[in-house]
């Protein structure tokens, strides 16, 4: 697993405005994740659309990914871009 | 009863319950751990935890009943609150704060 192949995962599964992920170490990885999908959602229906768009193939690697989700105007706000 | 309704019972029986891998004194996994240490910050202390790792039917159990794929999980008054991003998420904002509070009657 890499973060690029990683990022295209969730691309090609969830419509993004933003994704960003690091990790070189082929087991942990971070990512920041910006999609409209998230709007009127909470946090942990927004995660959900994020593990639905990786997958169940990935769900044994998952463990290793931390991930921040933002809906357009909360990343539009945020401090940390 | 099956696992479902185990867990269900588990969640709304006991007000805080944190799923886990291993336990507040010995976590097996640095996501629990610190999910640990977020709630004792909050002044939480006699909050209930199961460690997934001693029992194979509810590791599989929870991740069907929340429709989350990982370990920890927390949860307050029968409600999913989120794994470890959200939970340290909702701790930096004050929010989680907030939500125990409210819980616990402080």
């Amino acid at each position: 697993m890499t973060a690029d192949k990683l990022r295209n995962t969730i691309i090609n599964g969830l419509p993004c405005d933003h994704v960003e992920v690091v990790g070189d170490d082929g087991q942990h990885f971070e990512a920041v994740v910006v999609s409209p999908q998230f709007t009127g959602k909470n946090r942990v229906q927004q995660h959900q659309l994020v593990y639905l768009a990786l997958g169940e193939r990935m769900s044994a690697e998952i463990h290793a990914l931390s991930m921040r989700t933002f809906t357009p105007d909360a990343w539009a706000q945020s401090a940390i871009k | 009863m099956n696992v479902q309704e185990k867990i269900r019972n588990q969640v709304t029986e006991n007000s805080i319950v944190l799923y886990m891998k291993g336990t507040p004194q010995f976590p097996q996994c640095g996501f629990s751990g610190a999910t640990v240490q977020i709630l004792k910050a909050c002044g939480v202390h006699d909050f209930t935890t199961v460690d997934v790792l001693a029992d194979p039917a509810i590791r599989d159990g929870i991740k069907v009943y929340s429709n989350w794929p990982t370990v920890p999980q927390l949860y307050i008054k029968g409600e999913f609150v989120g794994g470890a991003d959200i939970v340290r998420d909702m701790h930096q904002q004050g929010e989680l704060q907030k939500l125990i509070n409210s819980t616990v009657g402080l």
